[in-house]
């Protein structure tokens, strides 16, 4: 096992530099001499000192124990941890694009005016939308967006309906965002197949209801089948259809959320749409919505004039204002343009179609070997549950550390919340057989060590720089930064 | 098994409610609560001096991975809060019926008829079986 | 359908049909009603192969006036300073960028760590206790922290002066919208938020007062005197500020700062048309259990070694669903990781330079200005406000200023009736004597 890896603050040297700052060639004023005393800072920050080598090599070795979709499998379920195109982070850092300030003349950007129209008009005929706002930083970000569209809308009918309905299954951005935006939250159970229940749906919907978030496929990776019977449930109430684009990568060129009976959606275009995680950050959470909802988007969007230039549409004055300072995430906007002509239309159906064969693939060959709570057609992604390996005091949580040692990041675990000891898989399009049928054979492997020798996968992993954490005096004494 | 303790009054909850002498009603949460919780991380008390009424929230309690509202079983004024917690919120695991306590109430009426409506601990088994 | 992103050939799909037991890929789908499939190709725009994508968006790019062609003097929340190179190749290291959020610790040490250290640094420079891993943007840090305010103090009043910056109070505004928070805005004087009318304003009802400073003219607002005014009546200081200017100016933990948000795109983020950049957020110790989105800690694992997870979760959105009281589920944990490695790579003594030259360039460059130009006499950093003669347009002199190959200051008449024929300077270590002097050459040849 690797030692402790040093702080960069563990590091300094006082007298070291790794800057180099041009000659200031105007006169050195004293601070005082403008600046009032008390305004000025007492004692200096205690950054670190070290020279340019310690900061390459301290950030390699931090990078030397991370793992990314580069290091190898990540079938991380609700994730969609696709490859990450190359193509895409040479283009954003085009100085045309890396370069440019939000607040620079019209006539001086045109060229990224035109691709956030393309971009625009793109995800809105994969939505079946009207229109797109760029501006949401996230998914979560999109999703309070859209409800407080969907708030202005029926505001502006003189309606005041205070309930957003989700199902259990659902991700529990979708009840935070309804909070926060506003409204109460009512869930409804899933029924004995996994999807939407109708006739408690019927139960609850009402002149209050302002709308149903739904994903589709759902967070089981099924396809709710009776989607337009609950679009007309919903609608029938007054309510509004809210698309939670997570699952977006099963259905593109196939099915889209507008013909389904949505009004609102949002896509992760970290997700869907290749732009890399980051670690953490950052995304974007694109919201499309039909022509009834157009009038309240966030502005500004961006608009083609006949003489085809580009402008900001900033005359909106039915705006629900601003989401986002400036106009979202443009060079994540950029990568996702890049990626959507990579592939076009043509090549976007077919991502979706190897994502869901990939998905049913290894739900075929995983089937043996865990309980299948909702057997039949899967899309994009798979839910298992663990829960008969319990008898040899093996967890999922258990097996998704084992896989640690094989150099897998494992999938997505306890999460949907209604499927016990649940493990969630999405292997995404871009893996191919062999790296499956690497995964499955270590899943069944493991699955066998819990039978036979429990303690060897409860005592894992092995291999990694660090061994299980406690994470509980983490959160009871929280040591948050180095100078505590 | 969990355990359950005969001299105590329960909540559907998992709340236990103790006649703590005069007017005065100890609270905490049961064994099987602080099992089911996991990792207690921290005890967020509820305020000294205000007024709660039987049912609801008064506070919260984190573990690791989830957080679960505190709910009083009984109705009436917050006398004592258990500070411990704020350094050893461990306390309610390891200790859930006696150093893992969580607060005091003093209420009006009948301490007898107040604890009356709560489950008896053969009920209580029951519902955490 | 040859792909380079796609391995599955035709061989791969007879098997793994074959395993699932499915006839063809059509019969995946069967469950999708034909009602609301959709038949024929999407209306979007076309594939491009590698080398044609490439001349494309070149030809996009070149359209665009950038920085490097261009000389900026245009700041208002974005700023042009130099990124020192190491930035972009430690970013580009794919360990980080195409990681996921840090759930699984073992594997993800070096992401938890440099996010740690990120909090260090905030904390450092902010004089604060307690910071997160980041958020999505200043502007809507700052909405975060009316929020936590009013959580905190269980009040529903949020003062903010207009010296803020235009954007984040509308984004403000629209998240109280969904809380149901009232927001009243305060006005200024000379440049900066007029205190008596602040002291009126602040009432026993009122959660916090949201001030930025440098403010959004660049000029720096007295938070000694503001801090008390709230203070006294048990509200929250919300501070927004610069991290670039904490160089200089003094940290906002010892002047009283409750809350300390601000954007952190000074600290080595590309302007990027305004994004991703980086919010931070840091707050008092008394504060550290409402502090919204991810915090790491550190902690040891089972052998006693030193290690760093995620913690504090319970605080977070997809626990309390919708019991949450913020819904952001993610950092920018990239942006964080370029705000530290510029953090390291200035150290003590760079942060300081870099500080003193943007406010020493800025003011020689103010006063280059013709006498009289310069509206406030307010003290202030890298940027600060000059009022065109007469009639001149602020939009038209920028278009002048552009043909001749600069990038001109923000129109305040945008955001304030008041100060139409206002232009906001900003100026940064970037820029030299040279490019100032010919820049108000230019200025008053287009203005005058």
């Amino acid at each position: 096992m690797k030692p402790e890896k040093a702080l960069i603050f563990e590091l300094s040297h006082p007298g070291r530099v790794a800057y180099s700052l041009t000659e200031c060639d105007v006169p050195q004023i004293e601070p005082a001499s403008v600046i009032p005393e008390g305004m000025l800072r007492s004692k200096p920050a205690e950054l670190p000192e070290v020279y340019e080598v310690d900061v390459i090599r301290h950030y390699t070795e931090l990078s030397r124990r991370n793992f990314g979709i580069d290091n190898g499998f990540y079938p991380l379920g609700s994730c969609t941890m696709k490859y990450n195109p190359k193509i895409n982070e040479d283009v954003a850092r085009f100085p045309g694009f890396a370069k440019i300030h939000p607040y620079q003349p019209e006539e001086s950007i045109q060229g990224a005016l035109e691709l956030l129209y393309t971009l625009q008009n793109d995800l809105a005929a994969l939505t079946g939308m009207d229109q797109v706002t760029l501006q949401p930083a996230a998914g979560a970000h999109g999703e309070w967006t859209g409800l407080m569209l969907i708030r202005a809308y029926h505001e502006s009918r003189g309606e005041k309906r205070t309930k957003v309905i989700v199902p259990d299954s659902s991700h529990g951005t979708n009840p935070a965002s309804a909070t926060v935006a506003g409204f109460e939250t009512i869930t409804i159970p899933s029924n004995e197949r996994g999807l939407v229940d109708l006739n408690a749906l019927r139960a609850v919907v009402g002149s209050d209801t302002a709308a149903l978030m739904l994903t589709n496929p759902n967070t089981l990776g099924l396809f709710e089948q009776q989607i337009e019977q609950i679009a007309q449930i919903v609608h029938d109430a007054g309510g509004l259809l809210y698309y939670d684009g997570a699952n977006s990568n099963a259905i593109m060129g196939i099915t889209r959320p507008g013909d389904m009976g949505f009004d609102v959606v949002h896509l992760n275009l970290h997700k869907t749409m290749s732009t890399p995680h980051g670690g953490g950050g950052p995304g974007a959470g694109p919201v499309g919505v039909k022509s009834k909802l157009v009038p309240f988007l966030p502005k500004p969007i961006v608009g083609r004039r006949e003489d085809g230039t580009y402008f900001w549409d900033t005359d909106r004055p039915q705006s629900i204002g601003r989401v986002k300072a400036y106009y979202g995430n443009f060079g994540i906007l950029v990568r996702a343009y890049t990626y959507i002509r990579t592939y076009g239309p043509e090549g976007l159906r077919r991502v979706s179609e190897n994502a869901v064969l990939n998905a049913n693939y290894m739900m075929h060959r995983l089937a043996p070997y865990f309980e299948v709570p909702y057997p039949g057609v899967c899309k994009h992604e798979f839910v298992l549950s663990g829960k008969r390996l319990k008898t040899f005091g093996v967890r999922t949580l258990d097996v998704a550390k084992r896989l640690l040692d094989f150099g897998y990041h494992p999938p997505t675990v306890y999460f949907p919340l209604n499927v016990e000891e649940c493990i969630m898989i999405e292997p995404t399009e871009t893996e191919s057989k062999e790296t499956m049928d690497g995964f499955i054979d270590t899943m069944i492997q493991i699955v066998k060590e819990a039978e036979t020798d429990p303690q060897l996968v409860l005592n894992a992993p092995y291999t990694t720089v660090v061994n299980r954490l406690d994470e509980a005096t983490a959160a009871r004494k929280p040591v948050l930064n180095c100078s505590c | 098994m969990s355990e359950v303790r005969d001299n105590l009054y329960y909540s559907e909850e998992h709340e236990w409610a103790l006649p703590a002498g005069g007017q005065i009603v100890r609270i905490g949460i049961t064994d099987y609560a602080q099992c089911q919780l996991g990792d207690i991380v921290f005890v967020e008390l509820p305020e000294l001096g205000s007024t709660v009424v039987g049912g609801d929230s008064v506070g919260s309690i984190e573990s690791v991975k989830t957080v679960s509202e505190l709910y009083t079983p009984v109705s009436g004024k917050v006398v004592r809060v258990n500070d411990t917690l704020i350094d050893a919120p461990e306390a309610v695991n390891s200790d859930p019926y006696e150093a893992g306590w969580i607060l005091e109430v003093e209420i009006e009426g009948s301490v007898e008829e107040a604890v009356g409506k709560l489950l008896t601990p053969e009920r209580y088994r029951a519902v955490s079986d | 359908m040859k792909h380079r992103y796609l391995p599955m050939t035709e061989q791969d799909q007879t098997e793994m049909l074959a395993t699932v037991g499915a006839k063809s890929v059509e019969d995946l789908f069967a469950d999708i009603p034909a009602s609301v499939r959709y038949n024929g190709v999407l209306p979007m725009s076309g594939a491009l192969d590698e080398p044609s994508m490439l001349r494309h968006m070149h030809r996009l790019a070149d359209r665009n006036a950038d920085a490097d062609r261009f000389t900026s003097f245009l700041g208002a929340g974005i700023y042009d300073h130099h990124i020192p190179v190491v930035i972009n190749h430690v970013i580009s290291r794919s360990e980080f960028y195409t990681a996921y959020t840090p759930y699984q610790p073992e594997i993800s040490q070096g992401e938890l760590q440099a996010i740690f250290e990120f909090q260090s640094y905030i904390c450092e420079l902010t004089g604060m206790k307690v910071a997160n891993a980041s958020m999505y943007d200043g502007a809507t840090a700052l909405a975060e922290a009316a929020a936590l305010a009013s959580g905190a103090t269980k009040r529903k009043r949020i003062v903010v002066s207009r010296t803020v910056h235009p954007e984040a109070r509308e984004i403000v505004r629209t998240s109280a919208r969904g809380l149901n928070l009232e927001v009243v805005e305060v006005g200024f004087r000379d440049g900066v938020t007029d205190l008596d009318e602040l002291k009126k304003t602040i009432d026993d009802n009122t959660a916090a007062v949201l001030v930025q400073t440098p403010n959004f003219f660049g000029c720096i607002e007295d938070i000694r005197v503001i801090e008390p005014l709230i203070h006294e009546k048990k509200g929250l200081l919300v501070m927004s500020v610069n991290p670039l200017s904490l160089g200089l100016l003094e940290s906002p933990g010892v002047l009283g700062a409750d809350v300390v948000v601000g954007d952190a795109q000074p600290l080595g983020i590309p302007t990027s048309l305004g994004g991703p950049t980086c919010g931070f957020f840091a707050v008092t110790e008394a504060l550290m259990r409402r502090i919204p989105g991810r915090i790491v800690g550190q902690t040891v694992d089972r052998n006693g070694k030193r290690g760093f997870v995620l913690t504090l979760q319970a605080r977070e959105q997809h626990i309390r669903r919708e019991k949450a009281t913020s819904n952001i589920c993610s950092n920018q944990a990239l942006l964080a990781l370029c705000a530290s490695v510029y953090m390291s790579v200035m150290g003590k003594s760079g942060m300081q330079e870099v500080s003193l030259q943007n406010m020493r360039k800025a003011h020689y460059a103010a006063g280059r200005f013709p006498a009289g130009s310069p509206a406030f006499t307010a003290p202030f950093f890298n940027e600060f406000v000059v009022k065109l003669p007469g009639p001149a347009d602020v939009h038209k002199v920028n278009a002048m200023l552009l043909k001749a190959g600069y990038i001109g200051g923000y129109d305040l008449g945008t955001d304030y009736p008041e100060l139409k024929g206002h232009m906001l300077v900003a100026v940064t270590e970037r820029r030299t004597k040279d490019e100032i002097d010919g820049f108000v050459r230019e200025w008053e040849a287009s203005a005058i």
